[in-house]
C-alpha cells in the first residue's frame, strides 16, 4: 500500500479522510500528526462551547474508535518539524515517518499584534480548544472583566461567551464599525446595539497600544489614551496561513501555500488543503470552500480528474439572537440600484444591491429568515426583473407591505420625548388624540405640544398621522434630502430624544432610504450629532465641506486662503510681521483686508497649507475660521482705550468673547462686534450677536444680517456687567446651536420660533442660562482647540500628494 | 499591457475621501469609497475644473466642492441635469496597496 501523511489533524483534513476512506479504504497507509493533543473536532462550534450551550465531547467529529476502524496511525500532540523531500520523510517530534504521498492541512495561525505586553500570561488567541478553556477558566471567579481586541466574527462570538460565562466584556475594534468586511455602517449599528444591549461594552476607532499589568495582562492601553481593565485579553484580530513546514520544505508559498486547481503544491506528491492554501490569489477562512478543496484533494490521490473552484460565500454570526446575514458585493455606485428596507419598530435593516438586472449583494439584520432564498439567488446569478418590486420582501412576499415613511415615528415608544420645550411625550399626544384632539390645533390646546419654538410640529403631525391613519392630512413638509422624508427639525428631536449618537442610528431609526446617506444630509447629520453629544460623537471631516475638512476656504482655481485670527480686531507689529514673512515664503499671490478686521492670504497651494501654519502658530496666530459654520469674527472698535466717546472697553470685551467662542460649530456661521457708544463703529447693530456699549452697560442685540439680507439686531437684554454680557451672548449662542436648522443664520431661526421663545430661555430663566453656558462650555472642553495646530502636527502628510509621478513620467 | 504601478497604501486615503498623485500633466485624483474600493479621475472638474479630490463623496459619486456637480467615479460623467465627461483611469488595490495603470497615465500624457 502507498504511504499518505497528513500534517494537521483540522476540519479540511477531516473531510479530506471521509472522502477518501470513502472511495478507497484500501488505497492508503495513512498517518495523521497534530500539534494539538486530540484528532479532528468541529472547530465551528468552540463558540457554543464557550458560551456553554455544548460541550466538547458534542463537538468531536472523529473520535478514537473512528481512526482505528479506519486504520489510520496517529500521532497527536507531537507538531511535525520538518520535511525532507529528497529523502520523502515527514519528520515529527518523535521520529520520522516516510511517505509516498504527502497532505499538508495545517491550518492558520492567529495573529498576536506585536504592543508591549502581548506575551505576558492573560493574553491569549481563540482558535483551538486550549484557548476555549482558558477563556472558561477564567471567567470562573466572578467580577472579573475582559478585553476582546478585534470586532470580527470570531472576536465577536468570543465577547458574547465571556459575557454569558459573566465576565464584563469590552471589545476593541479599529475600525469606525463592528464586522466592517461583513457589514454596512448600518447593519453595524444594529448589531453594535444588540451587543451593547447585552452589556458589552464596543470601543470602536479603537488602537491598541500596550497590554499593562505586573506579572500577567491587568489592563489594555489605547493609543487614544484609553485604558480597560483586563484579566483576560483576547487577540481576535485576524489569522495567516500556517505555512512554516511548506515554506522550510523550499515550496512555493505566497500568503499561504500555492495551489493548483488539483490542490497539488509545486512538488507533485505533495497535496495542501484548508486554510493554509492559496489559490488564485485567494485564501480562505470559511469551511464551505474547504469541503470543495477536500473533495478535490480525495479525487486527486485517487487519480481521479477533479478541480477546484471558489464560490460566491455567505456570512452568518453565530451569537443568539444577533441576526445577520452578508452575501455578495454589497457596494453601491452607478448602475447599481439599492433597495433599502428599515424597519425601526423591529430593528430590522435589508438591503439588496441589484445590477443589471440581478441581484449582485445582501445586507440583511434583525431578519434572516430568507437568507438562504437571497443567497441562491446571487449565487446563480438569477434574472430578478419580474420580481424587482417585491424582491425586498422574500420568497412568501406577495402582499408584503410598503416601506412606510412614518415608521420611524411609528416605532417611537410611548415615552419618547416629542417637544422638549414643553417636555410632552408621545404617549400624552396618543392620549389627546384618543380623547378626540384630531388635529394639530386641539393637540396643541390640550398637551401644549409645538406651542412653543414650534420645531416639533412635524412630529406631532406624524403621529396624529400615525394614530388616525387616513382620517389625518399630512400637510406636505420639505425633507432634508432625497434620503428621508423627515425634515431637519424632525431628526433633531430624534436625535435627542432617542439619544441617538451615530450617523448609523439616525440613518436607522429615522428610516433612511439610502443605505448611507449624501452630501446634502451628511454635513447637517455630522453638525446635530457634535452639537447634541460633544463627547460621544466623533467628528467625521468626510461629511464636511471641503472648508471645513481642511480649515481654510477653497478658491476658483483649487488654491486655499488662509485667515488668522486677530482676537477682537486688534494685532501688533510682531504678528504682522510673521504673515509678512509666511506671505513671502509662500509665494501668496493675494494679501487682503477683510471686512471682519482681519487679513486674509489668498492663494495658497493646499500642500503648502501645514507649514504656512506651522509658521502662523509659531507667532502665537491660530485659525481664523473663516470658513466654518461656526464663530467667525469678533469685530470692535477702539472704545474707551482711546476714543473721546467710548463708554466701556468694548476692545477688551471683543477679545473676552472671542476667546470664549471661538472653536465651537453652529448652525450656519456666526458674527460679533462690539461697538463703544451708539454711533456703533464696529458695526454691531447688524452681527448675528452685537453689542452696543452704554453709560450704563451693554445693550445686547441678536439676529442682525448684513449680507444676502439686511436685518437690525433685535435687543435681547440690557446687561450691567461684562460677565453678564458674556453670560448672555454664551447662553445665546447655544440655544442656537441646540435648535437651530442646519444652514439657518441665528435670523432666520430667530423668526421660527420668536425672540420671545428665545428670552425666556436665555434672560428670564436663570437656571436655564446658567445650564445653556455649561453645556456650552462642556462642547468647547473639546472645540475650543486650534485645529491648524492639530493637523500640522497629526495631519499634516494628508495634506501632500499621494506620489509624485512627474519624475517618472518625464523620463 | 498592463503596467500597475504601487502608488501608496491604501490607508493614506481615507475612506470616503481622496487623495491626488501629481503627474507631468496635471494631478489624478485617487478616491476611496465608504466600501474600500479605489477610483482615479482626473483632478478637474467638466464645468470650471473644480479640484474633484476635495468634494463630498457619497456612493460611487463625488460632489464637486466648487458649484456642487455630482460627478460618477465608475465612468467619470456627470450626473444628473448637466452634462460633462472627466477622464478615468484604471486603478485597484492588491494587498492593501492602490495601484494604477502606468501605460494608461503615460497615454494620457501623449494626449
Ligand atoms: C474674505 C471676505 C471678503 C473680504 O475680503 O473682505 C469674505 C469672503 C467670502 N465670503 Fe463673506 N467675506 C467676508 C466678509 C463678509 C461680510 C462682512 C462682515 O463679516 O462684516 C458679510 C456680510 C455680513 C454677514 O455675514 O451678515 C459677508 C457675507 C457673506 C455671505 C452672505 C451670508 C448671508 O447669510 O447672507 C456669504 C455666503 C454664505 O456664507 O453662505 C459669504 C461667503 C463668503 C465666501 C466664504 C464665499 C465662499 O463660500 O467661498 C468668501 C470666501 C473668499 C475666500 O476665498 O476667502 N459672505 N461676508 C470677508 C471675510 C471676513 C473675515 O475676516 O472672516
Ligand atoms: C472559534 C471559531 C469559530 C469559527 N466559526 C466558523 C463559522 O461559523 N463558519 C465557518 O465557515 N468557519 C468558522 N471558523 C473557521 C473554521 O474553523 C476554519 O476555517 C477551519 O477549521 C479550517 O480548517 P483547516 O483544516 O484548514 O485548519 P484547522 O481546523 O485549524 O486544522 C489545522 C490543524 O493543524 C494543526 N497543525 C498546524 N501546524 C502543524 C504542524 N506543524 N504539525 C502538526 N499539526 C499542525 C493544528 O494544530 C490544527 O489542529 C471558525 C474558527 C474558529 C476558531
Ligand atoms: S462678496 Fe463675498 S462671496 Fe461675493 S465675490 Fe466677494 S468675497 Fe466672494
Ligand atoms: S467646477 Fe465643478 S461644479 Fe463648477
Amino acid at each position: 500500500m502507498k504511504k499518505l501523511v497528513i500534517i494537521g489533524a483540522g476540519m479540511a483534513s477531516g473531510r479530506a479522510l471521509e472522502r477518501l476512506i470513502d472511495a478507497d479504504p484500501e488505497a492508503y497507509d495513512v498517518t495523521l500528526f497534530n500539534a494539538e493533543p486530540r484528532g479532528n473536532y468541529n472547530r465551528i462550534m468552540l463558540s457554543p462551547v464557550l458560551s456553554g450551550e455544548k460541550s466538547y465531547a458534542e463537538i468531536v467529529t472523529h473520535d478514537d474508535d473512528w481512526y482505528a476502524q479506519n486504520n489510520v496511525t496517529c500521532r497527536f500532540g507531537e507538531p511535525v518539524t520538518g520535511i525532507d523531500r529528497d529523502r520523502k520523510v515527514v519528520i515529527g517530534t518523535k521520529g520520522e515517518v516516510p511517505y509516498d504521498k504527502l497532505l499538508i492541512a495545517t491550518g492558520s495561525a492567529p495573529f498576536i499584534i506585536p504592543v508591549p505586553g502581548h506575551d505576558k500570561p492573560g493574553v491569549i488567541a481563540y482558535r483551538d480548544l486550549d484557548d476555549t478553556n482558558a477563556m472558561i477558566n477564567a471567567a470562573d471567579a466572578p467580577g472579573k472583566s475582559a478585553v476582546v481586541i478585534g470586532g470580527g466574527l470570531l472576536g465577536l462570538e468570543a465577547a458574547a461567551g465571556l459575557a454569558l460565562r459573566g465576565m464584563s466584556v469590552t471589545v476593541i475594534h479599529l475600525m469606525g464599525h463592528l464586522l466592517e468586511r461583513q457589514l454596512d455602517p448600518a447593519a453595524g449599528y444594529l448589531l453594535q446595539k444588540d451587543l451593547e444591549k447585552r452589556g458589552i461594552k464596543v470601543h470602536c476607532q479603537g488602537a491598541t497600544k500596550a497590554i499593562l499589568g505586573e506579572d500577567r495582562a491587568e489592563a489594555v492601553l489605547l493609543e487614544d489614551g484609553t485604558v480597560y481593565d483586563a484579566d483576560l485579553v483576547v487577540m481576535a484580530v485576524g489569522i495567516r496561513p500556517e505555512t512554516r513546514a511548506a515554506t522550510d520544505a523550499g515550496l512555493d508559498v505566497g500568503r499561504g501555500i500555492s495551489v493548483d486547481a488539483q490542490m497539488v503544491t509545486s512538488d507533485p506528491d505533495i497535496l495542501a488543503v484548508g486554510e493554509c492554501v492559496e489559490f488564485d490569489g485567494q485564501l480562505f477562512g470559511l469551511v464551505a470552500p474547504l469541503y470543495d478543496q477536500a473533495k478535490v484533494v480525495a479525487a486527486t490521490l485517487l487519480d481521479q480528474p477533479a478541480a477546484f473552484t471558489p464560490k460566491e460565500l455567505s456570512t452568518k454570526l453565530k451569537v443568539t439572537g444577533c441576526d445577520l446575514f452578508s452575501a455578495g458585493d454589497f457596494a453601491d455606485g452607478e448602475g447599481r440600484e439599492d433597495i433599502v428596507f428599515r424597519d425601526p419598530s423591529r430593528g430590522v435593516y435589508k438591503r439588496l444591491v441589484i445590477e443589471d438586472d440581478q441581484l449582485k449583494g445582501a445586507v440583511f439584520y434583525g431578519d434572516t429568515s430568507d437568507s438562504n432564498w437571497f443567497f441562491g439567488l446571487i449565487r446563480d446569478g438569477e434574472d430578478i426583473s419580474d420580481m424587482r418590486e417585491t424582491l425586498i420582501f422574500g420568497p412568501a412576499y406577495q402582499g408584503g407591505s410598503p416601506v412606510d415613511p412614518l415608521s420611524a415615528v411609528a416605532a417611537l415608544p410611548r415615552d419618547a420625548e416629542i417637544c422638549g420645550c414643553n417636555g410632552v411625550c408621545k404617549g400624552q399626544i396618543e392620549d389627546a388624540i384618543a380623547g378626540g384632539a384630531t388635529d394639530l390645533g386641539a393637540v396643541r390646546a390640550i398637551t401644549k405640544a409645538s406651542g412653543s419654538c414650534g420645531t416639533c410640529t412635524g412630529l406631532v403631525e406624524q403621529v396624529l398621522s400615525v394614530t388616525l391613519g387616513d382620517d389625518f392630512k399630512m400637510p406636505a413638509a420639505q425633507s432634508i434630502c432625497g434620503c428621508t422624508d423627515m425634515t431637519h427639525e424632525d431628526v433633531r428631536r430624534m436625535i435627542k430624544s432617542q439619544e441617538l449618537k451615530s450617523m448609523p442610528a439616525v440613518w436607522q431609526e429615522c428610516g433612511w432610504k439610502t443605505s448611507c446617506g449624501c452630501h446634502i444630509c451628511r454635513p447637517a447629520l455630522n453638525y446635530y450629532l457634535l452639537a447634541d453629544w460633544p463627547l460621544d460623537y466623533k467628528d467625521d471631516p468626510q461629511s464636511r465641506f471641503i472648508n471645513e475638512r481642511k480649515h481654510a476656504n477653497i478658491q476658483k482655481d483649487g488654491t486655499f486662503s488662509v485667515v488668522p485670527r486677530m482676537w477682537g480686531g486688534m494685532t501688533n507689529p510682531a504678528e504682522l510681521r510673521a504673515i509678512a514673512d509666511a506671505a513671502e515664503k509662500y509665494n501668496v499671490p493675494t494679501v487682503h483686508v477683510t471686512g471682519g478686521q482681519r487679513i486674509d492670504l489668498l492663494g495658497v497651494k493646499g500642500e503648502d497649507l501645514p507649514a504656512i501654519w506651522a509658521d502662523l502658530n509659531k507667532a502665537g496666530l491660530v485659525s481664523g475660521h473663516a470658513y466654518s459654520k461656526g464663530l467667525r469674527t469678533v469685530k470692535t472698535c477702539v472704545g474707551t482705550d482711546h476714543c473721546r466717546f467710548g463708554t466701556q472697553d468694548s476692545t477688551g470685551l471683543g477679545i473676552k468673547l472671542e476667546k470664549k467662542l471661538w472653536g465651537s460649530w453652529t448652525p450656519h456661521k456666526v458674527k460679533l462686534a462690539v461697538s463703544g457708544c451708539p454711533r456703533n463703529c464696529a458695526e454691531a447693530t447688524c452681527k448675528d450677536i452685537g453689542v452696543v456699549c452704554v453709560d450704563s452697560g451693554y445693550q445686547i442685540g441678536v439676529g442682525g444680517a448684513a449680507g444676502m439680507d439686511v436685518k437690525e439686531t433685535e435687543r435681547l437684554a440690557d446687561a450691567a456687567t461684562e460677565e453678564d454680557a458674556i453670560e448672555l451672548a454664551t447662553a445665546f449662542m447655544q440655544l442656537y446651536r441646540e435648535n437651530g436648522k442646519y444652514l439657518d443664520r441665528p435670523y432666520k431661526w430667530i423668526a421660527k420660533v420668536g425672540l420671545d421663545w428665545v428670552k425666556e430661555r436665555v434672560v428670564d430663566d436663570l437656571e436655564s442660562r446658567k445650564a445653556l453656558v455649561e453645556r456650552f462650555e462642556l462642547s468647547q472642553s473639546i472645540y475650543r482647540t486650534d485645529p491648524w495646530a492639530e493637523h500640522v502636527k497629526e495631519r499634516a502628510e494628508s495634506y501632500q500628494p499621494l506620489a509624485n509621478l512627474t519624475l517618472e513620467a518625464a523620463e | 499591457m498592463t503596467d500597475w504601478i504601487d502608488i501608496a497604501e491604501l490607508n493614506d486615503v481615507p475612506r470616503r475621501g481622496a487623495r491626488v498623485v501629481k503627474t507631468a500633466h496635471g494631478c489624478v485624483a485617487v478616491f476611496r469609497t465608504a466600501e474600500d474600493e479605489v477610483f482615479a479621475l482626473d483632478n478637474a472638474c467638466p464645468h470650471k475644473k473644480g479640484p474633484l479630490s476635495e468634494g463630498i463623496v457619497h456612493g460611487k459619486a463625488v460632489t464637486c466642492p466648487l458649484h456642487n456637480w455630482a460627478i460618477s467615479l465608475e465612468t467619470g460623467s456627470v450626473m444628473g441635469v448637466d452634462e460633462g465627461q472627466v477622464s478615468t483611469y484604471p486603478a485597484r488595490v492588491q494587498d492593501g496597496r492602490i495601484l494604477l495603470d502606468g501605460t494608461f497615465l503615460r497615454a494620457r500624457a501623449v494626449a
